[in-house]
């Protein structure tokens, strides 16, 4: 049994991981939910995302922070041409097809990383790499503490874009109804390329705030991938709000798996939960009905 | 395949990749000016270098390519394979991409190149499938990183390791913490591990946690993380309730920076961090990247001697081509030298000539703190980690006292 | 094609591939063929399962791996000969399928949803194989090397050529059979339209329970053979996510729910990646960009897989059922 005394900071430091989970969850949510498209290259734009924040750190000297004005805008042309341009072009109408063409792109991605950048796992080094601050006598990590208020911004603006926004309304018709959503005029490629490109951004934003507490290198983004889709199934697919609530969950979940059954076993936490909410809530926690 | 078929000449038939990469170096040597005559009438002596230069373990796969072709173009500068005519190394080159069934199957594709040495896996798992494949045609295989010990337990007649096992580290590294710790008057008396969970982490800390108890120290707890884990605070908050005397990680580069970053973070404070297999003292770009952090942290590790004069030139070698020091580089660089230095003394290619050479080799051009070679089995009895321990930013070798280059600092904090 | 044409054709091209051993003299072109059976072996396990099915599975390596650590417990723990672990492999792994298949069907997991919970389980198994001490944990199994026939250890590639031969060969032509039997129409039934096969009184979750458990059977032993090929499993190995990928690509790229389908995708797989690293230099990783390049261009131009390709040419229609056509970018 792990001492009573460190629960409670487990807990916080759960909460603020899941913050980071989150902020990856959220472009996948949307890219989800709009389009449906399982998106494989997910983890491989979130590398390219952290290599973007690392290269104008490096050479620049940027703070990451600043970056949020760069790297999310750069990311999200890159996501609208990589619809527009590709994905949308190769589906063909078949989900399959998307399958495959976006984990062709995360080889393509993350061989061109290996090739360009090399394998060495890069870091950036700020001056609050190591600021804690300390909240009911756990120390949590400035850049983390950080990206948990990101990711409830980011999760804010994307609600209101989607319900205050004509685009948003468009994205919303067209998820729920393709065919009745183009009757009304509504240019379907535009909107999905938009979609995605959204979605990319929010990985550009997490890669802003997840490099001052991680690292970059080309296999980087694997790691984010799995528990990503964990928790857009367990918030709801397309859910802003359960992105947001299920990355704290599984936060808290991890660490509480990795104190009482052990870092290695207690992955399995996450994994249990995952399955059981697909088997008995397989619209998430605040997924509308299927 | 048209790509693995040879011929007697230079270059027309080797993989076009092949001669890419030793082309440049055998221009090198013809501008230096050996006589071209001597090459052209000894065919190259073809070693195959087969690493994970893709995938998950991309970046320790390039280092080891990186020193065993560093050990080609040396060797080849030097005059080649003398008893040979002043043959050419010729290096074979194979991306594992980090799976056992490719490296095996690049193995094969090498045989039938007429290949005549092997030079592999930087993994356990995949020097485990390229030794049995390379086994069945009996062409010499060196291992050049992978530790477990089954890889020379398994009676292959061409399996040689030039660099220890983890068998060997784990006592080295229980031994020597055991003479480090009565110098200091015994401080320690608890210490916690924290390894990876594949097989070299999980492997060492449990020889680790069985020898531990036999020098007094007691193991208060051993936790398995997986990789990535993307998050240490955990592990930083379970070290804090236990207070151990020596924290003792096993794992990759990746995980030690979030490890060593989070125990600073979480103000943990032990006599010691004392790696195996890894860790910030024998590590460069690491001292480099966090010199406060990783101040006084030790290893037991391979490591090459630092007195050596071989040794030295080598890493200022490498340097200047702009490579960071690993181990990988010195123990991929010396497992070719080793294969080359038995064809020398083979004087043939003949397969059952360079395996006999191998085993009853004596080679001591290494730089490494090993002694002369002395081969069991396939294993080279020598084969030691060392201690080292990163002082005013600074990797020092501190222990066995032979080839110390400082004094140990323990415990860190006084 | 008419079904006993495809069989004929079934026949003639799995003979063909007979005369593999007899033409082939360098072990390394062996190899690429046997390596490229056992691909076609996975690739028509999931077939089974995601083309004839519709039920797309991305965590076949539960059975892969289920059979591959099955042969080597029984070997080194039990000293059981792995000829009986070849048995025993395959109906662990179905036995694994039936139990996923029973949590999920039960529920009605569809679509998307049960292909996620196919990876979560997998998952499960990686960890699990992770921490118990029987699997060797992180260590990993070595099996010991004793290069006999008997001891499902071949001294010569032909020899496992023959095996993985026979496997590929018994689950193409079971997946002939199933192309003919009711069991077979009411999959196809249940992959088209779920609903209105339940009206037309088909039991949708024993059909798709059937097909679970051939589908497991067959991955299960490709995890055997692999085991033995290459004797040594770790977790990331026998449960990792590689497997699962390979399984779904195979017979995607190929034509799902088509019988030729993953042996062209098998075979098309291993052209394009042993192409690649042929054309390419030995820059780190650029083989695989263009492999990646390659499987972009086919997804782009040959969207209905090889078999649809082939098809299309021949009789001008698609052979491929139309599952997902109509249902607009999901």
């Amino acid at each position: 049994m792990p001492d009573s005394a460190i629960i409670i900071p487990s807990i916080l430091n759960g909460l603020t991981t899941g913050g980071l989970y989150a902020l990856v969850a959220l472009g996948l949510t949307l890219i989800y939910g709009v389009l449906h498209i399982i998106n494989f290259a997910h983890g491989a734009l979130l590398m390219l995302g952290l290599y973007a924040v690392y290269f104008l750190n490096a050479q620049f000297g940027i703070d990451p922070y600043v970056a949020l004005l760069i790297v999310p805008p750069a990311m999200f042309a890159l996501g609208y041409g990589l619809q527009r341009g590709i994905i949308g072009r190769a589906s063909h109408g078949r989900d399959e097809n998307i399958l495959l063409v976006t984990l062709g792109l995360s080889i393509i991605i993350e061989n061109l990383a290996l090739f360009f950048f090399r394998s060495d796992t890069r870091t950036v080094d700020t001056p609050y790499s190591f600021d804690v601050i300390e909240i009911f006598g756990a120390f949590l990590p400035y850049p983390k503490v950080v990206a948990f208020v990101g990711a409830l911004v980011t999760a804010a603006l994307l609600w209101l874009l989607m319900s205050h926004t004509d685009l948003g309304r468009a994205i919303r018709a067209l998820a729920k109804e393709r065919k009745g959503a183009q009757l009304v005029g509504i240019d379907a490629d535009h909107v999905f390329a938009m979609s995605f490109g959204l979605g990319v951004a929010c990985l550009g934003v997490a890669a802003c705030l997840l490099l001052p507490s991680y690292y970059v290198n080309p296999q980087v983004g694997g790691g984010f991938v799995l528990i990503a889709f964990t928790i857009v199934v367990l918030g709801g697919m397309g859910s802003f709000v359960g992105a947001l609530v299920g990355g704290l969950i599984i936060g808290v979940v991890e660490a509480m798996g990795g104190l009482f059954l052990g870092e290695s076993l207690g992955q399995l936490g996450i994994f249990v939960i995952f399955i059981l909410v697909l088997i008995f809530r397989p619209t998430g926690l605040f997924g509308a009905k299927a | 395949m048209a790509d693995t078929k040879t011929t007697k000449t230079n270059s027309a038939g080797v993989r076009r990749r092949d001669f890419l990469a030793t082309g440049a170096a055998a221009l090198a040597v013809g501008i230096t000016g050996f006589p071209a005559i001597l090459r052209a009438q000894a065919a190259p002596v073809k070693i195959g270098l087969i690493h994970p230069v893709s995938g998950f373990i991309a970046f320790s796969g390039s280092q080891c390519r990186a020193g065993a072709e560093m050990a080609i173009a040396d060797i080849n500068a030097a005059g080649g394979i003398k008893s040979m005519g002043g043959a050419m190394i010729e290096a074979m080159l194979a991306d594992s991409q980090g799976k056992p069934d490719i490296g095996a199957a690049e193995v094969t594709k090498m045989t039938e190149a007429g290949v005549h040495g092997i030079v592999a896996g930087y993994s356990s798992a995949i020097s485990l499938a390229t030794s049995q494949e390379a086994a069945k045609t009996n062409t010499p295989h060196v291992v050049d990183v992978g530790v477990s010990d089954s890889i020379v337990t398994r009676g292959l007649a061409n399996t040689f390791r030039f660099g220890p096992g983890y068998g060997k580290v784990a006592e080295m590294a229980v031994a020597n913490l055991d003479t480090i710790n009565k110098a200091a008057g015994s401080p320690a008396k608890t210490a916690m591990i924290v390894h990876e969970e594949s097989l070299f982490g999980t492997g060492t800390a449990e020889l680790l946690s069985k020898q531990l108890p036999g020098i007094g120290i007691e193991v208060v707890d051993v936790i398995k993380h997986a990789n990535p884990t993307r998050d240490f605070t955990n592990i930083a908050l379970q070290i804090k309730s236990k207070k151990p005397d020596l924290i003792i990680p096993a794992n990759y580069y990746n995980e030690y920076v979030l490890l060593a970053r989070t125990l600073r973070q979480q103000k943990i404070e032990a006599m010691g961090i004392y790696s195996v297999l890894g860790g910030a003292a024998s590590n460069l770009q690491f001292v480099n990247e966090f010199p406060e952090a990783a101040e006084l942290i030790m290893d037991c590790n391979h490591w090459y001697d630092p007195k050596s004069e071989v040794a030295l030139a080598r890493r200022k070698a490498a340097e200047a081509k702009g490579l960071v020091y690993t181990y990988e580089v010195f123990l991929a660089y010396n497992a070719v030298a080793f294969l080359a230095d038995a064809i020398d003394r083979a004087g043939s290619t003949d397969q059952d000539a360079v395996n006999a050479a191998l085993a009853s080799s004596t080679w001591d051009q290494h730089g490494m703190p090993y002694g002369p070679t002395k081969m069991v089995n396939g294993q080279n009895e020598g084969a030691q980690p060392v201690n080292t321990q990163v002082q005013k930013g600074a990797i020092e070798v501190v222990y066995p006292e032979q080839f110390a280059s400082a004094e140990t600092v323990f415990p860190m904090k006084m | 094609m008419k079904s006993t044409n495809k069989l004929l054709v079934l026949i003639v091209v799995f003979g063909l591939i007979a005369l593999a051993p007899l033409l082939i003299t360098q072990e390394s072109l062996l190899n690429i063929v046997i390596m490229t059976l056992y691909a076609a072996l996975l690739g028509q396990a999931w077939n089974i399962l995601g083309g004839y099915g519709g039920q797309v599975s991305f965590g076949h390596a539960a059975y892969f791996g289920t059979g591959a650590y099955t042969v080597a417990v029984l070997q080194i723990q039990f000293g059981i000969n792995p000829w009986i672990g070849l048995a025993v492999g395959g109906f662990a792994a179905s036995a694994v399928g039936a139990f996923i298949g029973f949590c999920t069907f039960r529920y009605g997991l569809r679509g998307s949803y049960f292909a996620l919970v196919t990876l979560a389980f997998a998952e499960v198994l990686r960890i699990l194989s992770n921490s118990v001490d029987f699997t060797g944990a992180g260590v990993g199994l070595l099996i010991p090397l004793e290069r006999s026939a008997a001891n499902f250890q071949f001294l010569t590639k032909a020899g496992f050529f023959w095996v993985i031969w026979a496997m590929t060969f018994a689950a193409f032509l079971t997946v002939w059979k199933i192309g003919n039997s009711r069991f077979g129409a009411q999959l196809m039934a249940v992959r088209d339209n779920e609903d209105a096969a339940r009206a037309l009184g088909v039991d949708a979750f024993r059909v798709k329970m059937g097909a679970i458990m051939l589908s497991g059977f067959f991955a299960g032993l490709a995890g055997v053979f692999y085991a033995q090929y290459f004797l040594y499993l770790d977790p990331y190995i026998a449960y990792g996510a590689a497997i699962s990928v390979e399984s779904l690509l195979v017979p995607i790229i190929g034509g799902m729910g088509t019988l030729f389908g993953p042996l062209l995708g098998a075979a098309a797989l291993h052209g394009l990646s042993e192409l690649s690293r042929a054309v390419i230099g030995d820059a780190p990783g650029i083989s695989l960009v263009l492999y990646g390049v390659l499987l972009v261009i086919m997804v782009l131009f040959v969207p209905r897989g090889l078999a649809g390709l082939s098809s299309h040419l021949r009789v001008g229609k698609p052979a491929t059922p139309k599952t997902e056509e109509g249902k607009g970018h999901a």
